[in-house]
């Protein structure tokens, strides 16, 4: 038997504590948020019926599953507020993904062309924001976006406008905050993709006479995809679910289901209602994370 | 070889540009926070009046507290889980369920928070916990071992796996040889796992938001109360006092990963 199976055999119990971990906290859970999301509204400890209790004996049992029902997801599909707030998450995720890759791909391109020693610090450069606190970073905002903020009056001084612009609590506001806070989860894997790519190729092309604009969308963009697809993956799936960013900078008047979410949860404390908004959320997003399960399954087991 | 630099002034402007607007508003508030003037758009001269007022504010110090508690926790907890989890990964014969348990490491790193947060909570309340300082350090432990088991994963993946092997067939029992060559390995991408552990969880606001109970606000919590009342030069100072203390987490971080990375890893693990 080789070394290598040998490892492998105990390797395999390192599983365990994990393993029971992620069941008990991240998987059961989403059967009490099913069961919750069926129940009804109710003013009492905790805020919904029915309540399962295991210890009152079967009938009991049989009549809290009976009084379980679909309620809260018709109410989400007939109510316009929630089917509103889901196609306006799915808007502003779509138009945040694209401008972030608009943004973000020049940025890894040119982090990918450095010579190689500057390209370590640059990548430094790109993480450290990531690390920086998401709250601070939205509240950075908030002081140059306000009203007599730094970018009013620079614009004023440049008499770019006669007077300030309202930027605060508009979609400007709430754009610019996301695409500053996951700039960095689209630059890096584009960035890993176009690094690893051999030089050799695009050389090769421009030899054989296409001009660079061609270069670049017949080899470079193509062979780029699977960073695309990684960074597309890793900024759409949160921002549609995103609370804090439209929440401090974009208005009230139109919400996001995240926004939703946590209205009828911490404002209205209607757990069920909120609760079937997390599962329809969830469906929706249950191709993209699947995706992104196996794309991040490969990269990461490419060596074995 | 070394590969030659073909950098074009469109490449250059892009890369000044994006790292100007990626630093410049984090600076912007560090500047701000030493203001003098309680009008936080006018300059009043240097001051470190509001760092005072931070240190003289009880509530924002316990919160502060609160926070360092949980991340510190969670982040041991969470390392300790999370390496386990990619060396059965990387390492382990292929085991029932392990797509099923991949699947759960993965989808937390993208899962939109407040998914995570209330299914989290009506766990707890499910099982009747007291929430507080023990349901956010799980909730956070639950979140940020994936992130530790993605980064300790792409380092084991990394390895060079002859070097266990040869420990073996010099007698090492697989425990040992583990103990003795592997983690000494991987020991710089467990520390910086710990690290990024520590900063997402004290940075956290919308998971510990479900899953903390009255009167055990973290950090974020407070500061994102008083941010929506607007903008105030305290948080300036609180803020740039994390953004300090992160900053630190960071060097320590990147000396540790120096360590670990002879040959330049280029893919990050995110």
């Amino acid at each position: 038997m080789s070394a290598r199976r040998i490892f492998a055999r105990p390797a395999r119990f390192a599983a365990i504590a994990p393993y029971v971990w992620m069941v008990l906290l991240f998987l059961v859970p989403f059967a009490f948020v099913l069961k919750i999301s069926l129940s009804q509204t109710a003013i009492a400890q905790p805020p919904y019926e029915p309540v399962f209790d295991l210890t009152a004996g079967r009938a009991s049992l049989e009549a809290a599953f009976a009084a379980l029902s679909i309620d809260n997801f018709k109410l989400l599909v007939s109510d316009d507020l929630y089917v509103y707030a889901y196609v306006r998450s799915l808007t502003v995720a779509v138009t945040a993904t694209a401008l972030l890759l608009l943004i973000g791909y020049p940025i890894a391109y040119g982090m990918a062309r450095l010579p190689t020693r500057w390209q370590a610090v640059a990548m430094v450069l790109v993480i450290v924001p990531f690390w920086t606190s998401f709250l601070i970073r939205i509240y950075a905002w908030i002081n140059i976006l306000q009203h007599d903020g730094l970018l009013n009056r620079i614009l004023l001084a440049l008499h770019l406008v006669s007077q300030p612009v309202v930027w605060l609590s508009t979609d400007s506001a709430m754009y610019i905050g996301i695409v500053y806070s996951y700039l960095p989860f689209m630059i890096l894997p584009l960035y890993a993709t176009l690094a690893k790519m051999e030089p050799a190729l695009e050389e090769a092309a421009s030899d054989l006479g296409a001009p660079p604009r061609q270069v670049f969308w017949l080899v470079t963009f193509p062979l780029s995809l699977p960073g695309v697809g990684a960074g597309v993956l890793l900024c759409f799936i949160p921002i549609v679910g995103e609370f804090v960013i439209p929440d401090l900078l974009a208005g009230s008047n139109s919400l996001m289901i995240g926004q939703t979410l946590w209205l009828e949860f911490f404002t209205n404390k209607d757990w069920p209602v909120a609760s079937a908004a997390a599962i329809v959320l969830l469906v929706v997003l249950l191709v993209p994370l699947l995706l992104y399960e196996r794309l991040q399954r490969r990269q990461l087991e490419q060596g074995r | 070889m070394r590969k030659r630099s073909r950098l074009s002034h469109f490449n250059i402007a892009s890369l000044a540009l994006g790292l100007g607007f990626l630093y410049l508003p984090i600076l912007i508030l560090v500047i701000y926070s030493f203001n003098a003037s309680r009008l936080v758009t006018v300059w009043g001269g240097w001051s470190l009046r509001w760092y005072h007022e931070f240190f003289g504010d009880r509530a924002m110090i316990e919160a502060a507290w609160m926070s360092l508690k949980v991340a510190a926790s969670s982040a041991s907890i969470a390392t300790l889980l999370g390496t386990l989890a990619a060396v059965a990964l990387s390492r382990g014969e292929r085991f029932g369920g392990r797509t099923l348990f991949s699947g759960m490491l993965y989808a937390p790193l993208v899962m939109p928070e407040v998914i995570t947060g209330l299914s989290l909570l009506l766990l707890f309340v499910a099982l009747n916990a007291e929430r507080g300082f023990w349901t956010v350090t799980i909730a956070h432990t639950t979140l940020t071992m994936c992130f530790v088991a993605v980064v300790v994963q792409s380092r084991l993946g990394s390895l060079d796996r002859s070097l266990e092997e040869a420990a073996m067939d010099l007698g090492c029992d697989p425990v040992r040889a583990f103990v003795a060559v592997t983690l000494p390995l991987i020991a710089p991408a467990i520390i910086a796992g710990w690290m990024l552990a520590f900063t997402l969880s004290l940075d956290d606001l919308v998971i510990a938001s479900f899953t903390t109970g009255p009167g055990s606000a973290t950090l974020p919590i407070r500061i994102y109360s008083e941010v929506r009342l607007g903008v105030k030069p305290e948080i300036n100072a609180i803020c740039t006092l994390v953004i300090g203390l992160i900053a630190i987490v960071i060097v320590i971080a990147s000396l540790a990963s120096k360590l670990s990375s002879a040959q330049g890893e280029s893919a990050a693990p995110l």
